[in-house]
């Protein structure tokens, strides 16, 4: 482990990506990584002479936002240190700062390895005039193709080098140092890494003065060294409801769950903040278009696809309305969905019946079993005091955006009932049964139901259940095979729900939010 | 005729023993694929949906006498090993289900193709579908369902789709049939940053489609291919009428939106950029995706008249 902290996502701040260039060979400049205006003074003290300060943070033109801070002294450091770990970009606070020395610097070069998707390969971008201003050059940058198994040719690298400006008796060190970034890239599997400059000091040392590295989310679980914890490229580091949302989808690998928040500066002055839920990534995108097109702010991006359990859904749709002064709730996916659509339908009246929803709901259900989906949201959702609609297939993405500003609009709430606490039936506890599936347990009111309800409850379960003789029901499987079954007790659960008679709650605590409900009840 | 896959392909199936490759091969040869072999290390001798099971992919062709396309369903740690195994026995066409293949390993895999003169399509790919012919991986779900939301070719006024987005695959087939439009083939290329086939490649096997009349686009923002198709159609190699939506002109530079090749990088990949590209080569593009059947539509009006 490279002592990394744990909140770690796919991308990783600069010192840390020196560290790993440091492994590989290539110099750095003296300094440490600091997350106190002391320790600031300490390193400082320790380096002697002059020092930048750096904030760690995924930021662009950190110079420009006052990120970068020259100091002099240990006082100076400190006082600078002491502003910047106050600052905050987005979602972004900036907890780390890298105090490092001023090197004496004679040339500058911009290095970045990017995937390139037209070549298929990695690409080596090189401009030995530096960095500053490179927007405006990208013309002269040269681009070096780097083979998967071979790695990066140094001849290549040379002769960029020979129409450069740079002095010969400096080649040979770039070229190293440029192989070298190119088999860290290579290493952990970087989806980009730019070291900007990449610096030759006076007595002709190279060294890595900045550097930006991400990692493949895909490739992360073949690297445990990096402690990454959540394998997903965002711009900020996972929020607590980013962190909740992926041990969810850690724990349930049926169909995908991505979740991330999204930047609300501004968001006074539109329409509101909207809970988006999509299925399907290009679906869901189109359908954030859709919305966004309406003049809506999206608190959140959210997928959840590849025929995911009623339990996925109903996870899915509690944290997404954990967020706080939403105006609304937007569900919407390809349309055209190949799985059958009741599932999501289930998972979604669940979320709202729990938490009570007062929130205009749209949910675009559009695919197989389409109309089944839409009763089965509607019907279950009747009583609650927002209004909740279901749309097919046949109705776009626009319209149903257009349908959701009117609700919006016509909604006077008052949106009284925290959307962050579930309701949970008062007999649960102990007198009532109960059998654990994964990640919960069903809880059923024996005393509540008779044989009429039993079986039809049979069938809603798709005979998970029985009557046990005395018209009560009971668990019909083994406990092993009634396990992964949530998709089936959620339907029961609505079902129930719908006629009225709401004597079966599939407890589903989502850590980090929600207590058991046992717990609950003995609090 | 069609483009990738039509009935007369010989295919086989990387991983036809686990639960997904079973599955998909009857949904294949329920809608007319020519399923001829398969393969899964250790499992030879056995038989599936009443196909050989043999331990390698230079087996199936010795027992079938060779396969125009393979079709991979392996774990996606595996499917680089998989890929290159079928690549370096001489199959020249792999086409790679699975999502979440590392990076470098797709890139390893491109690198083994271009030696040998193959191509792949994926990761990531839902697949590739000519309707009334055959479907290659898992486009349209069930065959029926495959059969009812997409229109076989009709002549005059049939579209070529390809697409960044496997639901969006069927969405934009079902729609474009609803409209009265004619499909020859439906190509989802995959959600990945590298990917086997991508647009302009696509694009020229339409060119040449004889069948084909127009070309129908589901882009997202990242990546480069929707601006390498314009440059295709600036420099005359494209000339069919092409008609576009890119998804994802809400995303905000740095987050990925769910498919690992949808991400803002500074000013590259971006919608507006895209749109630009496209529009400036003579593609009609669409903001709203609702938009894209009249505008197909519109395509076709315009050539019947002039």
């Amino acid at each position: 482990m490279l002592g990394f902290p744990e909140n770690s996502v796919a991308r990783l701040h600069e010192y840390q990506g020196k560290t790993l260039l440091k492994q590989h060979g290539l110099e750095i400049p003296p300094g440490s990584v600091i997350r106190t205006p002391a320790e600031a003074a300490e390193i400082c003290e320790t380096l002697g002479g002059r020092v930048v300060i750096k904030i760690q943070a995924w930021v662009t033109g950190r110079k420009a936002l006052g990120g970068v801070q020259f100091a002099d002294s240990a006082e100076e450091a400190e006082s600078a240190a002491s502003v910047m770990l106050g600052m905050q970009f987005g979602h972004f606070p900036v907890q780390e700062l890298l105090v490092e020395a001023c090197v004496p610097i004679k040339h500058e070069l911009f290095v970045s390895l990017t995937i390139d998707d037209a070549g298929r390969s990695p690409l080596l971008l090189l401009d030995c005039a530096g960095g500053s201003g490179i927007e405006d050059r990208a013309a002269g940058v040269a681009r070096i193709p780097i083979s998967v198994r071979d790695g990066i040719a140094p001849d290549a690298v040379k002769k960029v080098l020979l129409e450069s400006d740079i002095p010969d008796e400096y080649h040979d060190g770039i070229v190293s140092a440029i192989v070298q970034i190119a088999e860290t890239a290579r290493d952990v599997e970087a989806r980009s890494l730019e070291v900007n400059p990449l610096v030759v000091l006076e007595d002709g040392r190279v060294l890595a003065a900045d550097c930006r590295i991400t990692i493949d989310d895909y490739a992360v679980f073949r690297h445990p060294e990096l402690g990454i914890e959540i394998a997903r490229e965002l711009d900020h580091p996972a929020t607590m409801l980013e962190r909740i949302a992926y041990k969810v989808e850690q724990d349930d690998h049926r169909g995908t769950f991505y979740f991330a928040q999204l930047p609300i500066e501004g968001h006074e002055s539109s329409k509101g903040l909207v809970g988006f839920h999509g299925a399907g990534g290009g679906g869901s995108m189109m359908s954030m278009d859709a919305v966004s097109n309406e003049g809506f702010t999206l608190a959140n991006f959210c997928d959840t696809s590849g025929n995911p359990s009623a339990a996925k859904v109903y996870r899915a749709a509690r944290i997404i309305l954990s967020q706080k002064g939403l105006q609304g709730y937007f569900g919407s996916g390809s349309g055209v969905a190949s799985q059958e659509q009741f599932h999501s339908a289930y998972g979604l009246a669940k979320a709202f019946n729990e938490v009570g929803l007062s929130l205009p709901a749209v949910i675009r259900l559009g695919g197989n079993a389409e109309d089944r989906a839409v009763d089965i949201l509607e019907d279950a959702c009747r009583d609650l005091p927002a209004t909740v609609e279901g749309y097919r297939k046949d109705d776009t993405p626009a319209f149903c955006a257009g349908r959701f500003t009117s609700l919006v609009q016509e909604d006077k709430g008052p949106h009284t009932s925290s959307d962050l606490q579930r309701a949970i039936p008062e007999w649960v506890g102990d007198q009532a049964e109960a059998f654990p599936i994964e990640g919960g347990h069903v809880w059923i009111n024996t005393e509540a139901c008779d044989a009429e309800l039993t079986a039809k409850m049979i069938e809603w379960s798709s005979g998970l259940l029985r009557d046990d003789g005395s018209g009560a029901p009971e668990l019909a499987v083994d406990e092993e095979e009634a396990l992964k079954a949530d998709s089936e007790f959620i339907a029961c659960e609505i079902e129930c729900l719908r006629a009225g008679r709401p004597v079966l709650f599939v407890d589903l605590p989502i850590e980090g939010i929600d207590q058991s409900a046992a717990a609950e009840g003995d609090a | 005729m069609a483009i990738i896959i039509d009935e007369t392909k010989k295919v086989m199936i990387q991983g036809i023993t686990g639960r997904e490759g079973r599955a998909r091969t009857r949904l294949m040869r329920e809608f007319g694929t020519n399923v001829v072999g398969g393969c899964t290390p250790g499992k030879g001798g056995q038989e599936v949906e009443g196909i050989a099971v043999h331990d390698k992919v230079s087996e199936v062709i010795e027992a079938t006498g060779g396969v125009d396309v393979s079709v991979v369903f392996v774990p996606a740690r595996l499917v680089k090993s998989a890929a290159v195994e079928a690549i370096e026995a001489g199959v020249k066409l792999v086409m790679l289900v699975p999502d979440r293949v590392p990076l470098w390993d797709a890139m390893a895999i491109a690198e083994c193709a271009a030696e040998h003169g193959a191509e792949f399509i994926g990761p990531n790919t839902l697949g590739v579908i000519s309707p009334g012919r055959a479907v290659l991986g898992m486009i349209g779900g069930r065959a029926e369902s495959a059969r009812q939301w997409f229109n076989e070719p009709i002549k005059g006024r049939t579209v070529g789709v390809i697409s960044r987005s496997g639901g969006m695959s069927s969405s934009c087939g079902y729609y474009l049939s609803r409209a009265g439009l004619g499909i020859s083939t439906i190509c989802h290329v995959g959600g990945d940053s590298v990917l086997g086939l991508t647009f302009p490649e696509v694009a020229l096997k339409f060119q040449d489609d004889p069948e084909t009349d127009a070309i129908v686009l589901f882009g997202e923002i990242g990546g480069s291919m929707e601006e390498r198709l314009a440059d295709l159609m600036a420099s005359g190699k494209i000339t069919k009428p092409v008609v576009a939506y890119i998804g994802g002109k809400a995303a905000k530079e740095g987050t990925r939106f769910s498919h690992a090749g949808a991400i803002i990088e500074g000013d590259r990949g971006t919608h507006a950029g895209k749109v630009k590209a496209l529009t400036a080569a003579g593609a009609v593009v669409v903001d709203g995706f609702g938009d894209l059947p009249d505008a197909a539509l519109s395509v076709f009006a315009t050539k019947t008249s002039s």
